[in-house]
């Protein structure tokens, strides 16, 4: 079969809106990866992605060198590991126990911090107190996590600081719409500068979908 | 390496606790197992988990590493000299081991579990199709997996790998599930390739000293429903 151009042999299939979309733009950017990408419209799936993601149908997708691959903090590390010559920075440190303390905070993004913001700015008036006040605490653990670190990586940008680009970037927006106060600089000082670190690194700066397209994507689901 | 250097915090029923096991099994790492009390955590727990307060909690040098699947990966880069390595070497069938290692944790278990407590029969077979229809994905996923290779022995080719140990150690409660339902959910003519591998990953010698007894797990099964029950 005859192969497809380079521009062709990384593929990404996202949503503009997502946070876990936006990961993979993010982790291809800080890699200096091409890679050819195509938007989904999940009311009306394309045959790429039920053939790409048959399991969950959802995106992101990895498409490298016709295989693909689901799960956004799946495909961070596979892309940590596929381009990992010197000049890529790793994403992941060498020390076991420090990629262990990476992949746990990557997953309680995801299984904690992630779902108490949302379920915060989303919450209708009954639930609202006791949704914030998680928020908070999951806000809290994060910020003790960070330290005095520039990034949760370190000096330079790491997974945790990519698998975090809600709360660096997504937060700001969604508690505004909400009129919530979540991530302030008087609440959360440390982590409240990070996030700006975050937004104006070169290479995420430009990773980062347009704030307000994305507020006005938000503020229109909000209406519903 | 000192015993008491390398603690795993845990309980014999948990199966997030017997991946950590096997794995430390495998790269003949020697232990000391701690079971967790519960009512109240004890403060070790406490301590060494206090993000999530759940088992296991591997403690090396006096540092706690939380989550199975976590723990499992730190065990394969600290003793990888210890025995065969547990992730594949490949990344995309690294990647594929992850991604059915989540599906495990995010989609199976929790349909698994949820059965016991389902609310009316039409909730309880929804469950118990959930579970048949992942187990189905997993044959798939099995059949694939095996085929690329020579060694079609399990998921991590002629040795026990990744999602060997993360899907594995669920079998003992889907054997109870078995039990308790009345559905055979792992059998010769729907899931032969698992059915073979599941005989083959309990009589492998990481696993089967380790592995709670069907039995054992019903008995605890019932004393917790019994708990549970409301009089």
């Amino acid at each position: 079969m005859a192969s497809s151009s380079d521009n062709e042999e990384v593929r990404v299939l996202g949503k503009w809106a997502s946070p876990f979309s936006n990961r993979i733009d993010l982790a291809l950017k800080l890699k200096g990866v091409p890679y050819k990408y195509s938007e989904e419209d999940l009311a009306n799936k394309s045959l790429d992605l039920l053939k790409y993601n048959p399991v969950h149908k959802k995106v992101p997708v990895l498409v490298h060198n016709g295989n693909s691959i689901a799960e956004s903090l799946v495909i961070l590390e596979y892309i940590d590991e596929v381009w990992n010559n010197n000049n890529n920075h790793a994403f992941l440190p060498q020390d076991p126990y420090h990629r262990a303390l990476a992949r746990f905070w990557c997953k309680t993004l995801d299984d904690k911090i992630l779902p108490a913001i949302w379920n915060a700015c989303w919450s209708d008036e009954k639930g609202r107190e006791k949704a914030v006040e998680e928020a908070l605490e999951a806000l809290k653990i994060l910020q003790d996590e960070l330290k005095d670190k520039k990034f949760f990586g370190g000096e330079t940008i790491g997974l945790v600081d990519i698998a975090a680009n809600f709360i660096g970037y997504w937060v700001s927006i969604l508690q505004e719409i909400a009129g919530l106060e979540l991530l302030t600089i008087e609440k959360f000082p440390k982590l409240y500068e990070w996030s700006q670190e975050y937004i104006n690194h070169p290479v995420i700066k430009e990773g980062l979908p347009p704030r307000d397209e994305l507020f006005a994507f938000f503020k229109a689901s909000a209406k519903k | 390496m000192a015993k008491s250097e390398v603690k795993l915090l845990g309980a014999w029923p948990s199966p997030f606790v017997l991946r950590a096991r096997i794995a430390l099994n495998i790269k003949s790492v020697d232990y000391e197992f701690l079971e967790e009390t519960f009512q109240p955590k004890s403060q070790l727990l406490l301590q060494s988990n206090p993000v999530y307060k759940k088992i296991p909690v591997l403690i090396h040098e006096n540092k706690p590493i939380c989550e199975s699947l976590i723990i499992v990966q730190y065990v394969d880069d600290v003793w990888s000299s210890g025995g065969p390595s547990i992730l594949p070497a490949d990344p995309y069938d690294r990647a594929i081991a992850r991604f059915w290692a989540t599906y495990v944790d995010d989609k199976l278990f929790p349909a698994m579990k949820s059965i016991a407590g389902a609310k009316g029969e039409e909730e309880r077979k929804r469950l118990i199709k959930e579970v048949e229809e992942g187990l189905a994905l997993l044959e798939d996923a099995f059949n694939k997996i095996t085929s690329k290779g020579n060694n079609k022995l399990f998921f991590g080719g002629d040795q026990i790998g990744y999602l060997d140990i993360a899907f594995g150690s669920l079998l003992g409660w889907l054997r109870v599930t078995e039990i308790t339902t009345g559905v055979k959910l792992f059998d010769q003519v729907n899931t032969p390739g698992l059915a073979n591998w599941a005989e083959r990953f309990c009589a492998h010698a990481a696993v089967k000293d380790v592995m709670p007894h069907t039995h054992k797990l019903l008995e605890f099964a019932k004393t917790l429903m019994t708990k549970l029950a409301p009089i």
